[in-house]
This record gives structure tokens, C-alpha cells and sequence, in this order.
């Protein structure tokens, strides 16, 4: 195929408001699944708003593949708002702990240099292993991992990349759900699976 | 009014002018059963197996645009609505399943006939329920059947647990307006993509119309009609679009596609300009993506986002209803003549016709396509056909044109073999006025031959036409094509059709030659009730012309012409 822009993969990020409700991470992970879409990351969170949740799908795909995978988001009923954010200015982060070696000095001292190079923190040290944090745009954990990797990481966790669009451009949506009010005045439980 | 979650099922199926549904009790569905009881205003058909009762409710759907209603119990009875749930969705059909399941309690103790149906129909649905609240109950049926007709239609499941079928409320129908925030079908297009197809119809010197689904389904026959007239730009149908123009307007060029016929097959690949309409760029209709319609600039009109640019790079993409959409473009379509292109599609169409089986002499043996031509004519080209899935399929497509939309019901997206008998038997619960035939094949006649039962129980008027040749036919011309004659698992042992319908009450008749076609339709059409005939045809035909799948859309297998025959 001939190689235009919008078929060289590249990392995309979208975002997605959806009802908070049991099962809808299911349908989201079903879709991609089922459409064959590569995921490279996921991460769901609670937003101001109760009824909203925000996912933000990281994906390694080309830009038509990602709007291929807004439109299909954007039919799941629960899919409230869908955005791919890397397409405009946008703030990007991802958290990781990493847990590495530091049973002797030079480890140590070698810790205490890269955290001050890094936005990056040591947040557990004890004579075998330190827990290092990071927040940070992904390729900036990235290196971080690569400048660890000859101390020797023995164990790590990443969020996945969250993102937001900068300046006033506002992915929100003012969706109050009907709730019908039972005999002792508690919303339901949602009922979508 | 105290009502049992059972009963407020059926009130809200009332409210939804739901008049018949389709199914099967058990276990877990018993208290609503019971609750219909209450209900005679709502027809029940007790089907033979559920996955019939999934397919009645795509025929009645597709016959009359309505919603059409499955029901079946938990567990089996829920997993034997999978088939015609997909069914359903690949062809956009709108239909809502409800389903029993085990008690609240004991979801997820593997109890007796219990299945995560929600999860299984996942994929296969437009949305689905789990009813964990009987509040919640009438909400979750209107937006089932509002999801379901919406939009682009399609499947939408209730899994409705025992214990809130027997629960009770006071019950008040929910008037207010339908709130889903994610869901907000698309209707009319933007002004600017409204422009740049317009100038693109408006230059086209060889534009061609390849007009689906959406036509019929968003009723919009007149539109489509009114532009071809206008702009005189030939029309090229999808299976499920037949209907959107009546076949014998002097601008329809036929189906399109892989049994479609060459003319359209050629007319998109030497096109300038495709104006796509409600389809959706299926395999089947584009062959090879690499060299599908090369020269043409293309507009692709879908109500969902997600078609365009899916399989086909297209133009201008319109997203929205395509009634809304072409009322949108009309005003601006020009007066033109695409004479000499016309013409060009004319030379194509008449090497077809020399090509053409029907217009030989009659050969000994009873060929398909005399039989479903002679079908047509006795039936004044009128009746509502549901097809089955294989040769018999495609043979009616070429050979019985139809003039009106949703009178050709078939399995289009999943190729369903099953389906004709009993979505012929949910169409003409829809259109009890109408005529209708299933032309059915003898391998998926076979696969729910049981709902002859329900035909009869029922007397449901309609005729069956087995178009026998004791093979799986097309999976034997695949055999034959592409597999060195191998015609493996492809011969079938049948039973005595005729007899077979004579033990279910039907009357039956069989027909060997081609002087007995016409005879045995009027026996059919006579008979007040289901009848089934069995046409013996010539067990080796060749559905023609044929592009294999993956290859060049122009480049078809076709039937020789008159003494050019080779000899294999």
C-alpha cells in the first residue's frame, strides 16, 4: 500500500466519557477485540462528574485506523463523548513504579542522580530494593526505564497513559441520568451490563 | 396498578404495538408466559426451535419495518437465539429478544440452565440488558425497542431474571422522553459534504448509483427514484437493496457483486463516479479492494460513521439518514444525459442477455432458474420472497425482479442457511395480505425443517418452494471452481420432501419437468395454509456469473455464450 500519513502507525490517544455503569469496560474491551484493534494501553477513572467515567485508550495504529476506532466507540450506547486528543495539543502522562536493586552504594547514589534528572522520586529504599516513582509524558518513562534497567529492575507497574486536550477546548458532558426514585428515595443500581 | 415484572413486560410490549412475538417457554421465562395469559391482544407463536423464533422476528421485522419480538427461557433456549441474533445485526434488522434468567441470587453459581446470554450477544447486538431492578424494567423495554428501530437497526437483547418477572410494583408507564446520552442517531449531513457531492453528480460523465439496505429501510424509494430520473444515472443494486427501484425501471442495471450481474459488475469499474447509498462496501460486492472502482470518484452515504472509509477510501463521506440526506442533495441535483454511457451499459447488458440460460431452448432437465422465472411470472412478479442462504438464493436475486421494497427477505451480512422458512412464516405474520414464498434450498431447508410444525399449527399461508438438486450447491460449484471437482460433504441424502410434508399436515406436491412448474405454483397458491412443493432440478448448475472471492470485480466466470461452449 502506498504510504500516505494517515497509514504509518504512530501512537494515538483517545479519550472517552461513558456512562459509569457495571459492564461498560466490558463493551469497550469487546469492541476492540472484535474489530481487531491493537490496545497498548487502558485506563478508567471516576470524573467530577458521578455518573462519568473518562477512559483513555492508548492505541499504535494509523490515523485512519483511530478514527475508525472513535466511530465504533462512538456506537456503543454508553459511549458518551469521544475525542482522539493526540490529534491537538494535549497534555499526556503516565505513572510507573518501578522497583530496583540498590543493595549496595554505588546503586544507591546512582538512584539518587536519576531522580534528580528525571521528574521521578524515590518513594521506598531499603538495603535490597528501592521503589522509584514517575509521572511523566510516556517517552520520559520510558528512558528513565532504559537509564534503570542496568541496576536491575526486579518488578513494575504503569497506569497507562491519561491525557487532555489543552486550553478551553473542554471534553464534558452535562448528562444527568433519569433516575427513577424508589420507596426509599436510593437511586438505583445501573442496569446496563 | 400492582403489577408482577411479568405483567409489566407484556403491558409495555402493548404500549410498544407489539402484536405477535415469537418462542419457546421454560423455566425461566414461565411467569411471563403465564402473564400472556392475560394479555390475548398479543399474539404468541410457539415455534419448534428458538432459533426459528429469532429469524420469524427478522422476517416480520424486514416485512413491515416494525419491531419484531423473540422470546425464549435461559440457558439453551437463550444460546439457540445466537444465530438468529446475528442474523439480525449483520442486515441491520430491528428486532428486541427477551430472555429469562436464573434468579438474582444465583447468577453466577452455574445454576441449572443458567448462560451469561448478555455476555454472549455482546458482540452480536446493537445493546443489551441485564434487568438487575424491577424499576427499571419498563425504562429498559423502551429504550430496547427504541435502540432497536432507530438509527441504524438492529438486534437488542432483555436478559429479565425469574424472581423480577414475579416481583411486584406499582406500575407507572414511563412518559417522559427517552434519555441516552451516548445515543444520538445521526440525520441530516453537513451542508459543506452536501456541496462537494453535488458538484461531483452534477460534472459525472459515467456515475453509477449503488443504492443498499438504508434505501428500504429509511423508506427512501421516492428519493432515490426522483434522482436517478433527474440526472439519469443508472442503478446498481445490493442483494438486500433490491426493491429500492422497481428491477424493470429502464435505468436499474440489477444486483451487483459477486452473483450480480456483469453489466453492473463492469459499470463500476469503468464509473467516474460512485454515489454509494445505504450499503455498506461488503466483500461480496467489491471483490479485490485493490482494484475496486478505479477511475471513480466515490460518495458513500451511511447512517453509521463507522462504514466510511471502512472497507472503501471514499471522497466525501455523508454521515446520516439517507432519506434526510438525499432530500438534502435533491434540490441541487441537475437535469443531465449520460447517453453514450448508457448506451455502454446497454451493449453489456445484451451480451448478457445472449449469454442469458432462460433465453435457450429448454434442455431436459428442470433448471433453478426456470423454475424461480415461472415462479415470478405466475405470481405477477409481486410476491413477498424470503430466500434461503446458497445457489436457490442467488438464482432468485437474477430471476425474480422485484418491483417494491422488503419484498425480497434474505440472509445477506451472515449467509444464514435456515433462515427462509421461518422468516417466511414471521413475513407473513407481518403482511398476512400479501403472498408470500419461501424459496428455500434442500440443505437449509433441512436445518429448521421443524417449523413446519409451526407453519401448521399456525395455518400460516405460506408456500414452500424446495428447489432440490441433492447437493449443497453452491459450496459444490466452490468444490467445483476451486477444488478440482472434489464434491466432498456436498451430495446429500434427502428425505421424501413430499411425504415429509404430508406427515406434518401440508399438503405437498412434486414437480420433475418444466411443464409442471406453473401447475404446481397455482396448487400452492390455491391452497388456504402452508403447501410445499419440490422442484428436482439439474443437480450440477452453475450459479453464473461468478466472481471468486478476492479477485477483481471485472474479472467474473462467465456463462459461455451459445456454441462457444468448451469442452472440459
Amino acid at each position: 500500500m502506498e504510504q500516505t500519513y494517515t497509514n504509518i502507525p504512530k501512537k494515538h490517544i483517545l479519550v472517552a466519557l461513558v456512562e459509569n455503569k457495571p459492564g461498560v469496560l466490558n463493551r469497550v474491551a469487546s469492541l476492540f477485540r472484535r474489530r481487531n484493534f491493537n490496545v497498548d494501553s487502558l485506563t478508567v477513572g471516576r470524573t467530577h462528574r458521578p455518573h462519568i467515567s473518562r477512559m483513555t485508550i492508548g492505541v499504535d495504529s494509523t490515523r485512519a485506523d483511530a478514527n475508525r476506532i472513535a466511530s465504533n466507540l462512538n456506537k456503543l450506547i454508553n459511549v458518551i463523548e469521544v475525542s482522539i486528543v493526540s490529534q491537538e495539543p494535549h497534555v499526556s502522562r503516565d505513572l510507573a513504579l518501578i522497583k530496583v536493586r540498590s543493595n549496595d552504594a554505588d546503586s544507591r547514589n546512582r538512584l539518587t542522580v536519576l531522580c534528580e534528572r528525571y521528574p521521578a522520586r524515590i518513594v521506598d529504599i531499603g538495603t535490597e530494593v528501592a521503589i522509584i516513582e514517575i509521572t511523566a509524558q510516556e517517552d520520559v518513562v520510558e528512558a528513565l526505564i532504559e537509564d534503570l534497567k542496568p541496576l536491575g529492575i526486579v518488578e513494575m507497574v504503569r497506569t497507562g497513559v491519561v491525557a487532555m486536550g489543552r486550553g478551553v477546548r473542554i471534553l464534558d458532558s452535562q448528562y444527568e441520568p433519569v433516575v427513577p426514585a424508589n420507596s426509599n428515595g436510593h437511586a438505583y443500581q445501573a442496569y446496563s451490563v | 396498578m400492582l403489577l408482577s415484572g411479568a405483567e409489566i413486560v407484556m403491558e409495555c410490549l402493548l404500549r410498544e404495538g407489539v402484536e405477535v412475538m415469537f418462542g419457546y417457554p421454560g423455566g425461566a421465562i414461565l411467569p411471563t408466559y403465564d402473564a400472556m395469559t392475560k394479555y390475548p391482544q398479543i399474539h404468541h407463536v410457539l415455534v419448534r426451535h428458538e432459533q426459528g423464533a429469532c429469524h420469524m422476528a427478522d422476517g416480520y421485522a424486514r416485512a413491515t419495518g416494525r419491531v419484531g419480538v423473540a422470546i425464549a427461557t435461559s440457558g439453551p433456549g437463550a444460546t439457540n437465539l445466537v444465530t438468529g441474533i446475528s442474523t439480525a445485526m449483520m442486515d441491520s434488522s430491528p428486532i428486541v429478544c427477551i430472555t429469562g434468567q436464573v434468579t438474582r441470587g444465583a447468577i453466577g453459581s452455574d445454576a441449572f440452565q443458567e448462560t451469561d446470554v448478555t455476555g454472549v450477544t455482546l458482540p452480536i447486538t446493537k445493546h443489551n440488558y441485564l434487568v438487575m431492578d424491577i424499576h427499571e424494567l419498563p425504562y429498559v423495554i423502551r429504550e430496547a425497542f427504541y435502540i432497536a428501530r432507530t438509527g441504524r437497526p438492529g438486534p437488542v437483547l432483555i436478559d429479565i431474571p425469574k424472581d423480577i418477572q414475579i416481583e411486584k410494583i406499582e406500575f407507572v408507564y414511563p412518559e417522559e422522553p427517552i434519555r441516552l446520552p451516548g445515543y444520538r442517531p445521526p440525520e441530516t449531513a453537513d451542508e459543506e459534504d452536501v456541496e462537494t457531492a453535488l458538484n461531483l453528480i452534477n460534472q459525472a460523465k459515467r456515475p453509477i448509483i449503488l443504492a443498499g439496505h438504508g434505501i428500504v429501510m429509511a423508506g427512501a424509494v421516492g428519493e432515490l427514484r426522483e434522482m436517478v430520473e433527474r440526472a439519469q444515472i443508472p442503478v446498481t443494486l445490493t442483494l438486500l437493496g433490491k426493491g429500492a427501484i422497481p428491477e424493470n425501471h429502464p435505468l436499474t442495471v440489477g444486483m451487483m457483486g459477486m452473483h450480480g450481474e456483469a453489466a453492473s459488475n463492469l459499470a463500476i469499474q469503468e464509473a467516474d463516479l460512485l454515489i454509494a447509498l445505504g450499503m455498506r462496501f461488503d466483500d461480496r460486492v467489491t471483490g479485490n479492494l485493490k482494484t475496486y472502482a478505479p477511475n471513480a470518484r466515490k460518495i458513500h452515504v451511511d447512517i453509521d460513521a463507522s462504514e466510511i472509509n471502512k472497507n472503501v477510501k471514499v471522497d466525501v463521506g455523508i454521515v446520516g439518514d439517507v432519506k434526510t440526506v438525499m432530500r438534502q442533495l435533491l434540490p441541487g441535483v441537475q437535469q443531465t444525459q449520460h447517453a453514450e454511457w448508457l448506451n455502454r451499459i446497454r451493449d453489456w447488458q445484451e451480451d448478457s442477455d445472449e449469454r442469458d440460460i432462460i433465453n435457450r431452448e429448454s434442455p431436459e432437465v428442470l433448471l433453478s432458474a426456470q423454475v424461480i422465472n415461472d415462479l415470478w411470472k405466475c405470481t405477477g412478479g409481486d410476491a413477498i420472497t424470503v430466500t434461503d442462504v446458497g445457489q436457490h438464493q442467488m438464482v432468485e436475486a437474477q430471476y425474480y425482479p422485484h418491483q417494491r421494497p422488503s419484498t425480497l427477505i434474505t440472509s445477506g451480512g451472515a449467509g444464514t442457511m435456515g433462515f427462509g422458512l421461518p422468516a417466511a412464516i414471521g413475513a407473513k405474520f407481518g403482511m398476512p395480505h400479501e403472498e408470500v414464498w419461501a424459496i428455500v434450498g434442500d440443505g437449509g431447508f433441512q436445518m429448521t425443517l421443524c417449523e413446519l410444525a409451526t407453519a401448521k399449527q399456525e395455518n400460516i399461508n405460506v408456500n414452500i418452494a424446495i428447489i432440490n438438486n441433492n447437493y449443497l450447491g453452491m459450496v459444490r460449484q466452490w468444490q467445483e471452481f476451486f477444488y478440482e471437482h472434489r464434491y466432498h460433504a456436498t451430495p446429500m441424502f434427502n428425505p421424501d420432501f413430499v411425504k415429509l410434508a404430508e406427515a406434518y399436515g401440508i399438503p405437498a406436491m412434486r414437480v420433475t419437468s418444466r411443464d409442471q412448474v406453473m401447475e404446481a405454483v397455482e396448487f400452492a397458491r390455491g391452497i388456504d395454509g402452508p403447501a410445499l412443493i419440490e422442484f428436482m432440478v439439474e443437480k450440477e448448475e452453475i450459479v453464473y456469473p461468478m466472481v471468486p472471492a478476492g479477485a477483481d470485480l471485472h474479472n467474473m466466470i462467465r456463462r459461455p455464450k451459445p456454441g462457444e461452449e468448451q469442452v472440459s
